[in-house]
């Protein structure tokens, strides 16, 4: 299986990784050529100011469209925000899913964290999720569902249909569960 | 902080995780030096990953001389409050309560470094004190790995800051990364004598020569002034770059930030590194390093 990371800037070797580990063929977008031939695509962390621009200047944004109208895509932090319909501000987005996400929700770097989630569709353990500058999804609408919160209630993680998004970043820590839930359940790829 | 923070209690903050995490997420990025609110909204527009807050830039500060000190709390919020992306700012060398101010404003990353005075010429700051996280310079691997001992979470290797000559932004990527590559080929006690010899802790010599790279993230800094210096700094290896004087003592800073930018993440692509470096009107005047006298050198700093 070919699963593109979007690699215009941040944690996408990172990712890369895990999916190499987990037997995937992993390759690095950067022109709108670099996604023919995949089966599935993974938008990684970093600054989503810097990933929508750049996004814009090299055309990617309509291609990243027309990807998702019909492929598995994962948005990790900067990448949920590229996914996300609404954000409350003017910035390019690939907005696809009926979520509304408010940026950097936490504060800043000295209000980053790390937590233990509890998200059921990856079994009775919890998940250790590391929140960078993270944002937090304020709404989810058309059937979107809701995969993970923090204990006052806040929504971290949303999967619609082929569309997966998490406000953290499971590239950062050695449990693959996340990947593979990606990779199994929303991609419908073997394993 | 912003009125929609959401609480979460019982997690962990400042941890080495989060640190060196931020860094991660700049990576193929590049951090620009502004200073005043309105470059760092020029800096954002075009791209910036991350903007370095300070009252002068590196190319005046050796022009006008004198003690070069923290900036002005007032003026680091006023570029915190402009902008979306993080925020770092500069401390001297040592100078841990300047470190403690900028924490207390709430700055996202702080940079103990070189291009100001040196409060301390014995110790660095003992970064794990803090929870807010530290990107130090070096110019060489046993620095790099002697300041990742002392708490730093990224590393920058120095260059030398305000020529825009990249002489020595070559030369110090090159020798870290030179340096990480024979590590890889030498045996355990030769380990322990290249610790010995460059004053680096035993372990993270030994990490960095299992991992092929530094445990941490690594920019290159001083002295990038076009599009094609920070592909190549890319291309030799490093995680992403700083551009200090480069952009704002150059004719038309906002085309030539936003071509660094494009540079940096096609940084393997000459056609695209071409058509980005087009028209870009003047670089900085720049002075050449290696006419440079000795002791007006910076990247000498740090111990």
């Amino acid at each position: 299986m070919n699963v593109g990371v979007l690699a215009l800037q941040g944690a996408f070797i990172e990712h890369e990784k895990t999916l190499r580990a987990l037997g995937a063929h992993a390759v690095e977008v950067r022109l709108p050529e670099h996604l023919d031939g995949l089966d599935a695509l993974i938008i990684p962390g970093g600054e989503s100011t810097t990933i929508g621009k750049l996004a814009v200047t090299f055309r990617l944004l309509e291609p990243l469209r027309a990807f998702a109208a019909t492929k598995p895509v994962w948005g990790t932090c900067a990448g949920m925000i590229m996914l996300a319909k609404d954000i409350g501000r003017d910035q390019p987005l690939i907005g696809v899913m009926d979520i509304t996400v408010n940026r950097n929700a936490f504060g800043r770097q000295l209000d980053s964290f790390e937590t233990d989630l509890d998200v059921p569709q990856l079994g009775p353990d919890p998940f250790h999720a590391v929140f960078i500058r993270a944002p937090v999804v304020t709404a989810v609408q058309n059937g979107a569902e809701v995969l993970a919160r923090l204990e006052d209630g806040a929504i971290v993680a949303v999967r619609q249909g082929r569309w997966l998004a998490t406000a953290f970043h499971p590239e950062l820590t050695p449990d693959d569960r996340f990947h593979r839930y990606f990779l199994r359940d929303v991609a419908g790829l073997a394993d | 902080m912003a009125d929609n923070t959401t609480s979460n209690n019982g997690a962990q903050k400042g941890t080495e995780t989060l640190k060196r995490g931020l860094a991660q997420m700049l990576k193929g990025g590049v951090i620009m030096d502004v200073v005043t609110p309105e470059h760092a909204k020029i800096a954002e527009e075009a791209g910036a990953v991350a903007v370095m807050a300070l009252e002068r830039v590196p190319a005046d500060i050796r022009v006008q001389g004198g003690v070069a000190r923290m900036s002005d709390p007032g003026l680091i919020e006023s570029i915190m409050n402009a902008v979306s992306i993080p925020v770092m700012a500069k401390v001297r060398i040592g100078h841990f309560v300047e470190a403690q101010v900028l924490e207390a404003l709430g700055i996202d990353y702080i940079d103990e470094s070189e291009v100001l005075t040196p409060a301390d010429e014995q110790f660095h700051i003992n970064k794990h004190d803090f929870n807010v996280p530290f990107v130090c310079g070096c110019r060489n691997l046993g620095e790099a790995l002697r300041r990742i001992g002392e708490g730093a979470a990224m590393i920058r290797t120095k260059g030398e800051a305000g020529t825009g000559d990249v002489v020595e932004a070559v030369r110090h990527a090159r020798s870290v990364l030179g340096e990480i590559r024979r590590l890889q080929a030498m045996r355990e006690d030769e380990m322990m004598t290249f610790a010995k010899e460059t004053g680096a802790p035993y372990h993270l010599v030994k990490e960095t020569a299992e991992l092929g790279r530094l445990p941490v993230v690594n920019f290159a800094a001083g002295g990038i002034a076009t599009p094609a210096d920070a592909a190549l700094m890319m291309q030799l290896g490093v995680d992403g770059v700083f551009v200090g004087s480069g952009i704002f003592k150059s004719g038309d800073p906002a085309r030539r930030a936003k071509a660094i930018v494009e540079a940096t993440t096609h940084y393997t692509d000459p056609k695209i590194i071409a058509e980005v470096s087009r028209g870009l009107g003047e670089a900085m005047v720049g002075i050449n390093v290696t006419a440079m006298p000795a002791d007006e050198r910076i990247a000498g700093r740090g111990w």
